[in-house]
């Protein structure tokens, strides 16, 4: 499989797969991925021939009235976001993204940089910009770690560190 | 009893409060069927549909409170379509033509229009009270002709609606004469609130026992309502979104000690946990508590609260509590009576959910508990078994596996023992929603010992039409009937029609009955009304020659004294 290449982010490196470093084999049924896609696939069994509807699909199931379903958000989803040097922060809905590319892509435009390459060992190189996050223990968190959903679930707010912290941060690493 | 005046017999009737039980009174005789018909003053319909506004008059002319509901059950879990019906208009209309002194309005799952609000706040001079759960189709422009008009309104609760917030300024429209208050729950309202308003009518409200608010009500204000309100029986606390606010948590603590009234919390719709303190001083009195909102209140937080409430009777909250969580519950709260724990994630997978365990140490530690309803991920013969044996007073016992078809998650057989263990332990089980692998075994069980059931929840269920029949045969106090996605078809639906006549409703989706079944169903039984839901085709089943083999998609039917509805829309056939 060729290197998959979204936005910049180097996606292969922060893959969890089994298998011995090097292979190439990519287990589709993972279903914890740093970057892929939000949506979980039911590790069902896919052994009967008519694929039952997964819970996504059926239509009112589980049976929770709608107004619970709207309010019930899994953690807070607006979070702020403040820039280095920047005169005022902003506010985003974490639900509105689906992985890390997009949320950096929205992060890019929004405070018009752009971000380095991200790798598991060395974090985002060659901008000088380094995206951050608060989570629920009130650490300070390099953005990509984690499985995505793991991240949109204890991001209480996000800082894009730039200029002599981040430079300091990339010489460090 | 002929030997003592009417207004003795009134006065003795007026003890009895009980629909069943006045509805028992007027089948005595003639003359206690008048007096109880003349004193009769709360009236409730299950079904909107099932009588008119102008018969009702007719029966009860004197009534001052009215119930009403509208949409079955199933409309809560978007299986009605928009449209389908439970226009409260009708009623409103009829009852201001007549001279009735309306004082409550209770609605359920009806569709409520500004017309109709302003219609009701302007026709009757004494009204009290209006209740509305899961209704649809107003604005705050409605909320404000209530606020306006009715000068003596205590109560305004609005539960879990869908109200188009217009950001208008409802609040300021109750008149600085109004000093009646005593409910107002506006927590569904998703816009901002004038606070000075708010503030000010809490202030004029010396009777306010419950207050719910909604999240535009942050922490500072909170605080102020409260010394304005230290009377307060029911709190529904707003949003606190701003950690940082120290001061105000403080100046809330101040003022909740002095709330020594207070009894049920709710809200917490984004809550910092460490705010949660600010109610120390209330937790040993509380009786209620709703977390089922509070995605934030979780871990060590939680239990600190629950570990100090040991008199609470009703505990709703959110599966994020764990196994361990629900121990805590079961070994501190010994009054609790009904629990509810909903799922923070609904499309499962997450690994802090509840399991059997959780449910297994409730019943055990809970004596008094008789409500359950329980979202979980997995579920065991030999928990439900234990249960039963530990808990044999549910009135309500809801169950829902999250995966539909489920087995036992350690046999894999299907969860038909333990339900049959809890249906013939519990004697005075009402009402049972079962979920997971099941055959058409528990419904045997199901109509063998479930004698005083009244409503049952299937979904996913059985194999064939002899599970709905042994329920249909066995539950002879069945009110209400739901189904959907199980292979029940003509047979059962035909064999025994009077059946329904006892009934209220029944709902069947995605089951396997089918056009030419409905049809004969109607024919034979038309004091029914059967109604064909079928949504995509726009009402023209008949028209494109639809064979008598084609399955239906939804049906519902029901008794009624008014027949065919004149307001159903064109995807809505009754045949």
């Amino acid at each position: 499989m060729a290197q998959e290449k979204v936005n910049d982010l180097n996606l292969k490196d922060t893959e969890l797969r089994l298998g011995l470093p090097g292979t190439e084999q990519v287990k589709e049924e993972q279903e914890v991925s740093c970057v892929r896609s939000n949506k979980r696939q039911l590790q069902s069994d896919n052994e009967e021939e008519s694929t039952p509807p997964t819970k996504n699909q059926i239509v009112g199931w589980p049976p929770v009235r709608s107004y619970r379903k709207n309010n019930n958000n899994n953690g807070v989803s607006y979070v702020k976001v403040s820039m280095d040097g920047a005169p005022y922060l902003r506010k985003i809905d974490l639900k509105t993204y689906k992985n890390y590319p997009e949320l950096l892509k929205a992060l890019e435009n929004m405070f018009k940089f752009t971000i380095g390459e991200y790798s598991e060992r060395e974090g985002y190189k060659g901008s000088g910009v380094v995206p951050t996050y608060e989570d629920k223990d009130g650490d300070w968190m390099l953005v990509g770690d984690v499985p995505w959903d793991m991240f949109s679930s204890s991001c209480k707010r996000l800082r894009i560190m730039k200029g002599s912290d981040a430079l300091a941060l990339d010489s460090a690493l | 009893m002929n030997y003592f005046p009417d207004e003795v017999i009134e006065h003795v009737f007026n003890f009895v409060t009980s629909h069943k039980d006045r509805n028992s009174i007027s089948l005595v005789c003639k003359s206690w069927f008048k007096i109880e018909r003349y004193s009769r003053q709360n009236v409730f319909i299950g079904n909107c549909y099932s009588i008119s506004p102008e018969r009702l008059l007719g029966r009860f002319p004197c009534f001052k409170s009215l119930t009403l509901k509208g949409k079955p059950h199933f409309a809560d879990f978007n299986l009605v379509p928009h449209g389908w019906g439970g226009f409260v208009q009708p009623w409103i209309e009829a009852l201001a033509r007549s001279r009735v002194g309306l004082e409550e309005l209770r609605l359920k799952r009806m569709v409520v229009t500004d017309e109709s609000l302003e219609l009701l706040s302007r026709s009757f001079v004494n009204f009290k009270s209006l209740v509305l759960v899961s209704c649809e189709g107003f604005s705050t422009d409605g909320l404000a002709s209530i606020a306006s008009n009715c000068r003596y309104l205590q109560d305004l609760d609005l539960q879990e609606n869908e109200i188009d917030d217009h950001r208008g300024q409802w609040l300021s429209c109750f008149p600085e004469t109004s000093t009646t208050l005593v409910t107002l729950n506006f927590a569904c309202l998703e816009g901002e609130t004038n606070l000075v308003a708010l503030e000010r009518l809490v202030a004029r409200s010396p009777n306010l026992r419950s207050l719910k608010l909604n999240r535009a009500v942050p922490l500072d204000a909170l605080a102020r309502l409260m010394v304005c309100a230290p009377q307060i029986v029911e709190l529904g606390v707003g949003s606190y979104e701003d950690e940082q606010d120290s001061e105000s948590c403080l100046k809330l603590q101040a003022a909740i000690k002095k709330c020594t009234s207070l009894r049920s919390l709710s809200g917490f719709l984004e809550a910092a946990p460490h705010c949660l303190s600010a109610f120390n001083p209330v937790c040993h009195n509380l009786t209620s508590l709703n977390l089922s909102y509070a995605a934030e209140i979780h871990g060590s937080h939680l239990i600190w609260l629950i570990e100090h409430c040991k008199k609470l009777q009703r505990l709703w909250i959110l599966d994020s509590i764990g196994d361990k969580g629900l121990e805590v519950v079961a070994s501190t709260c010994k009054e609790l009576q009904e629990l509810r724990v909903f799922p923070t994630d609904l499309h499962g997978g997450g690994n802090t959910a509840v399991t059997e365990d959780g449910l297994v140490a409730i019943s055990a530690g809970c004596p008094k508990l008789h409500s359950i309803l329980y979202f979980c991920q997995q579920m065991t013969n030999a928990a439900l078994i234990t249960v039963a044996k530990n808990c044999p007073n549910f009135i309500r016992f809801r169950l829902c596996i999250l995966e539909p078809h489920k087995p036992d998650h350690v046999t894999s057989q299907p969860l038909d023992e333990g339900f049959g263990a809890i249906v013939q332990a519990c004697k005075n089980l009402k009402r049972l929603s079962v979920s997971g692998l099941l055959t058409d075994q528990v419904f045997l069980y199901i109509g063998m010992f479930a004698t005083r059931l009244e409503m049952l929840s299937i979904a996913f269920a059985g194999d064939t039409d002899k599970g709905m029949l042994y329920v249909l045969n066995g539950c002879k106090k069945m009110r209400k009937l739901e189904i959907r996605d199980s292979p029940f078809g003509d047979t059962a639906l035909l064999a025994d029609v009077n059946k329904y006549g006892a009934m209220r409703s029944l709902w069947m989706s995605s089951c396997e009955v089918t056009l030419g079944g409905c049809k004969r169903l109607a024919q034979k039984a038309p004091w029914l009304n059967v109604e064909i839901i079928n949504e995509n085709d726009n009402n023209r089943m008949e028209e494109n020659g639809y064979e008598g083999r084609q399955k239906v998609d939804k049906l519902y039917l029901y008794r009624t004294v008014v027949g065919t509805r004149v307001d159903a829309p064109p995807f809505v056939w009754i045949l």
